[in-house]
């Protein structure tokens, strides 16, 4: 007895003192394993008388139990340290690159024209388009510029020498749309137009966005609204805006819209970005349509100008140099 | 359209300061584009005379001038101007005086030599850019007086950017009458005066070209001064007009036309024969005109003749032969009315575009010929003196333009704007603006002036009430009405997705001109269908693309010169073909050279080969969902492609584009290597997307074999994949191969192939059994049909 007890305490003591997970289970096979003295004591109860058997057994129980206990938290001690070791060995550089995290990105002007579309999408005008290489009817006459019109002089045209002609503006879709369709009509449409003119300011193609609405109601003040609208919504913030008198052929009455726009530090100036007005009644009856059961409302915006005012883009030719160190800045 | 601010208010009454001004104009549709403000702060300049010079005596380029600026003694001034000399007038800053440069005037010494004052250049006065030398002001010129009094100064120059349907403000007066509507002021026009008929040279006048020249009006003024030169208020205001002052006569029909609108021309009277003709041109007719070019006529072009020759063509220039010179004693003057239909184009036609083309094919006045013959008459006689011959007049009444009375209707102004304007404001705004207004139960009858030529319907009454009632008093509003919710269907990818997953892929969006050089096109081989320009603007710019690869490989080309090595392009565009009409393809192409991946740590770097970017055509098949009706085929490839190493792509058995290898003498053509991959398709058919119908996953679980052959190389993994699937059929769920080896251990020109057989069946779960069949089923299909051998 006094021996399992004086054994056991040793016992702890060396469980305490083991730093090794094979070193520890080495000890409980002494202990608790088949040859172990707490299984030998165990064995020995059998010799004993019943009474002295009882008493005895449950002794030996309560030091197998001390010693399992005693084992298990030095365990799980010893497993702890080794899970901390192997943490330890298996740190990374967590700011090496990730593999293939690479992308590519769109065109800023892909990017201006998807937000402004997005935007009227949103208030329920639909995608339309039309081909780029149009009649004269569509590009001019349809839209109320008669032959040899001063405002043709106006849209350097290029031309087949078969009658056809690269679009020069994307108002001819306004035509395609309207034909064969009535009221109410709501179009967006998006695209490339062309004009023979290049300089630092000009390239021969470039991008437009066309937007139509005819319906009974529609007003210029209402156009207005819409504009206004469109702009604090394309530019996250609100602009002093004008609508200035102006003049083209589809449309009467006709404005461009100037922006109050912030050159520098503290000094602003008014930028023309857009061009509108009310549908002029030759187009919509061109069209089929009723210019007294009916009014319409019609915008065109360069895409180029209002990328380079929201990107801060300041020459119109990188947009189409397309130079990675360029187009990067847009991913 | 460009005048002296000075000007303008001296024809109309303007109650606000020049910014003030600018913005009405400009708000009125009448856009100020450029506003020069010149000759301010001259205050302590003065007209002076140079009485005499010596040359200072230490300096070679200086002169010591005596001058007298009006004060009594002379004022002695060291000036280095080359055209310093005594006669001469010329402006004085007097000491005390600051120049508008900042330059502050003060007595000092030059060299040793005392100097009271500075004479000026125009450019030191700001009032011009010219610095050569001294303004030399005229003989007349009074010395005392302030320069700025003298000049008319200070003054601005305004140009106008006037939109073609207001010809009616290309002259003074017309522009006056708009202001005066803006401002409710009065113009203060001078009143037409009628010459004093001191001789009868006359001329017979024949009007042949029916309602394209329904009025002309001549006059012959005899024994003018050919040498008289323009008063510099004159010259002063053709210059602040951007017109350079010439002779006389030119001068002063420039003024007339600056003034009233009406473009005018002088002959010289003793280059014409007979009558003046006014007819269409004969076919083939040439005439030298005033710039010395030669016209080459139709009978699309009206000519002013004599009964011998061509003299002008109408409305765009004069002739040279009958030009006036510092020889012309005798002119005659000519003021018509030309129809803009008559004219539209014809300057264009001649490659060129004058004042008068300008004004006539938008429309002049047809009331304004007698007026502005007048008027010029008036000036000629002050100026240069000669005796007036009578107003000699043709005309066709019936062909001339008459205004019409134009309904507008309450209603329909308020619908158009969406608000309400006053009557009385109405009213107001058209009487204003020179109109006949006549009160209706629903609105108002309008008459609009002979000047206006943009008058003619209802709408065109309402721009001007909105016009004049101001933009900006014009509520927003947002619209109302039916709304239809647009549907986009669910079977197309949309083209920006498009994008953004090539993007995603590595690919950078890229955006080319539509059209390319003619050479470069050869050089891919496409010769074929193609669209030209017929005036491209140069020779690189001349063809509508039938590909994007040409322009996509230029600007990888770009890029690799720029130490770009590994470059992604991508682009959307439509390519072009010949048809009728021409064929409109949108297209999607890709570009890729470099290696394989971004250079990085952990993974070995190769370079880019086919099947690579094969893979990126079978991640954008994968997306619509039907890879079954896809196929890539060896044969039928352009000639740009590697031939071994390109692939026509196929939508259910129909070409919808390419993708490989450049052609390694393109790729060498073109200075780049065998890494060069290209990839092109119709948008269209990469766009479709099957809509979705479910099935039930698989109740039964699959079984895998891996088999490795032994087949000969010319053996195509389509053929295998055929093969075992024809031998499977339904229970083969997939066929993937894991690796692919030729070289060491595998006999010279065959390959060994390792692939998996994922085995499932719809009713029952395979057993070993069942699933070893299977593999030696293949196995034989193989060996038969491929050639193939089991590898041990």
């Amino acid at each position: 007895m006094d021996d399992l007890d004086s054994r056991a305490a040793q016992a702890l003591a060396e469980i305490d003192k083991v730093d090794t997970l094979e070193a520890l289970d080495a000890l409980r096979v002494g202990l608790l394993g088949k040859s172990g003295i707490v299984t030998a004591a165990l064995k020995a109860l059998g010799a004993l008388a019943p009474d002295e058997r009882k008493a005895r057994g449950a002794e030996v129980n309560r030091v197998k139990d001390r010693l399992a206990d005693a084992l298990a938290v030095r365990k799980r001690v010893l497993e702890q340290a080794e899970l901390d070791r192997r943490l330890a060995s298996e740190k990374l550089d967590i700011s090496l690159p990730g593999r293939d995290g690479e992308r590519g990105g769109i065109h800023p002007i892909t990017r201006a024209l998807e937000r402004i579309s997005a935007i009227f999408a949103r208030l329920g005008y639909q995608r339309a388009d039309g081909p780029e290489i149009e009649d004269d009817w569509h590009n001019f006459e349809a839209l109320n510029f008669p032959p040899h019109h001063p405002a043709r002089a106006m849209h350097d045209t290029f031309y087949f020498g078969d009658g056809r002609l690269l679009r020069t503006h994307t108002s001819p879709v306004q035509i395609r749309a309207m034909k064969g369709r009535q009221p109410p009509i709501r179009i967006i449409a998006p695209g490339k137009v062309y004009r023979s003119d290049s300089d630092q300011t000009h390239s021969p193609m470039f991008h437009q966005i066309e937007g139509l609405l005819v319906d009974e109601t529609s007003s210029f003040a209402d156009l207005k609204g819409t504009l206004a609208e469109f702009i604090r919504a394309f530019f996250e913030r609100d602009f002093e805006m004008r609508f200035r008198p102006s003049y083209f052929p589809f449309t009467e009455p006709s404005a461009e819209v100037d922006i109050r726009w912030d050159a520098e530090e503290g000094s602003t100036r008014w930028l023309e970005v857009l061009g509108c007005g009310m549908v002029h009644p030759n187009v919509l009856a061109n069209c089929g349509i009723d210019p007294e059961r009916y009014t319409g409302f019609a915008f065109g915006l360069g895409v180029e100008r209002f990328a380079m005012l929201r990107y801060g883009v300041s020459d119109l030719r990188a947009f189409f140099e397309n130079d990675l160190r360029f187009l990067k800045q847009f991913a | 359209m460009k005048f002296s601010e000075n000007w303008l208010r001296e024809l109309v009454e303007i109650k606000a300061d020049r910014a003030a001004l600018a913005h009405a104009l400009t708000m009125a549709g009448l856009e100020v584009e450029e506003l020069t403000v010149l000759g301010e702060g001259l205050a302590g300049v003065v007209v002076a005379e140079i009485v005499a010079t010596e040359k200072h005596p230490e300096a070679d380029r200086l002169q010591v001038c005596k001058v007298n600026a009006g004060q009594g003694e002379l004022l002695q001034i060291v000036c280095g101007a080359p055209n310093a000399r005594v006669g001469i007038k010329v402006p004085l800053a007097m000491v005390g005086a600051s120049l508008p440069d900042g330059m502050s005037i003060k007595a000092a010494k030059l060299r040793g030599v005392e100097s009271f004052g500075m004479l000026c250049s125009a450019k030191e006065l700001g009032i011009d850019a010219d610095a050569s030398g001294l303004l030399e002001l005229p003989l007349d010129a009074p010395v005392g007086q302030s320069l700025a009094d003298y000049l008319g100064l200070p003054d601005a120059s305004i140009e106008l950017k006037l939109t073609p349907n207001r010809p009616d403000c290309l002259g003074l007066v017309g522009l006056a009458h708009d202001v005066a509507a803006l401002f409710g002021s009065a113009v203060k026009v001078p009143a037409q005066v009628a010459a004093a008929v001191t001789s009868d040279a006359r001329r017979g006048i024949r009007l042949e070209a029916g309602k394209d020249a329904p009025r002309y009006l001549g006059r012959i003024v005899e024994g003018i001064d050919p040498s008289a030169h323009s008063p510099r208020w004159l010259a002063e205001r053709l210059r602040r007009a951007g017109l350079r002052p010439i002779s006389a006569v030119v001068d002063i029909t420039n003024y007339v036309m600056l003034e009233l609108g009406q473009p005018l021309h002088a002959f010289d009277n003793d280059a014409l024969q007979g009558d003046i003709v006014v007819r269409h041109a004969i076919a083939g007719e040439t005439l030298k005109l005033l710039d010395g070019s030669e016209a080459k006529l139709d009978p699309g072009f009206v000519l002013i003749a004599d009964e011998h020759k061509a003299l002008a063509v109408a409305g765009v220039m004069g002739g040279f032969d009958s030009r006036v010179t510092d020889a012309t004693h005798n002119i005659f003057l000519e003021s018509a009315h030309f129809a803009p239909a008559a004219i539209m184009g014809r300057a264009r036609k001649l490659g060129m575009h004058t004042d008068a083309s300008h004004r006539f094919e938008r429309g002049v006045d047809p009331e304004l010929p007698r007026r502005a013959l007048e008027r010029a008459t008036e000036l000629l006689l002050a100026i240069a003196g000669g005796k007036a011959g009578p107003v000699l007049v043709a005309e066709n009444l019936a062909d001339l333009p008459k205004p019409a009375a134009v309904t507008l209707r309450r209603a329909r102004l308020k619908r158009v704007l969406g608000v309400t304007v006053d009557d009385a404001e109405v009213a107001r705004i058209f009487t204003a603006l020179g109109m006949q207004v006549t009160p209706t139960t629903d609105g108002w009858q309008i008459t609009a002036p002979s000047s206006r030529f943009d008058i003619e319907r209802e709408e065109d009454l309402i721009e001007e009430v909105a016009r004049i009632f101001g933009y900006d008093n014009i509520p927003t509003d947002t619209p109302t009405g039916a709304l239809t919710l647009a549907i986009e269907p669910e079977a197309r990818i949309g083209e920006l997705a498009l994008r953004e997953q090539l993007a995603a892929r590595g690919y950078y969006e890229a955006v080319n001109l539509s059209f390319v050089a003619a050479d470069l096109l050869a050089r891919w081989g496409f010769t074929e269908r193609l669209v030209p320009l017929a005036n491209p603007l140069s020779a690189d710019l001349a063809v509508m693309r039938p590909s994007l690869l040409p322009g996509l490989i230029e600007a990888l080309r770009h890029n690799r010169a720029r130490q770009q090595e590994r470059v992604r392009l991508f682009e959307v565009a439509r390519v072009f073909e010949q048809g009728n009409p021409p064929v409109e393809t949108p297209s999607v192409a890709m570009v890729a050279c470099g290696s394989a991946r971004a250079e990085q740590w952990g993974e070995v770097s190769r370079p880019l080969d086919f099947h690579d970017l094969k893979g990126d055509l079978d991640a954008l098949i994968a997306w619509g969902g039907e890879p079954q009706r896809w196929s890539v085929h060896a044969d039928g490839l352009p000639g740009w492609l590697h031939p071994g190493r390109g692939a026509r792509v196929a939508r259910d058995g129909e070409t919808v584009g390419y993708l490989g290898a450049l052609h390694p003498q393109l790729a060498k053509a073109l200075d780049l290597g065998a890494d060069v991959h290209v990839l092109e398709l119709a948008l269209e058919p990469l766009l479709a997307r099957r809509l979705p119908k479910a099935q039930p996953v698989p109740r039964f679980p699959a079984v895998r074999r891996d088999i490795a052959m032994d087949l000969p190389e010319e053996i195509s993994w389509s053929q295998i994949e055929q093969t075992v699937r024809g031998s499977l059929g339904e229970r083969l769920k997939e066929l993937c191969l894991f690796d692919r080896y030729s070289g060491k251990g595998v006999e010279s020109g065959r390959k060994s192939l390792a692939m998996g057989l994922i085995l499932q069946d719809a009713s029952r779960t395979l057993t070993d059994d069942d699933a070893d069949r299977c593999v030696r089923e293949a196995i034989a299909a193989l060996e038969q049909s491929c050639k193939a051998k089991l590898r041990g």
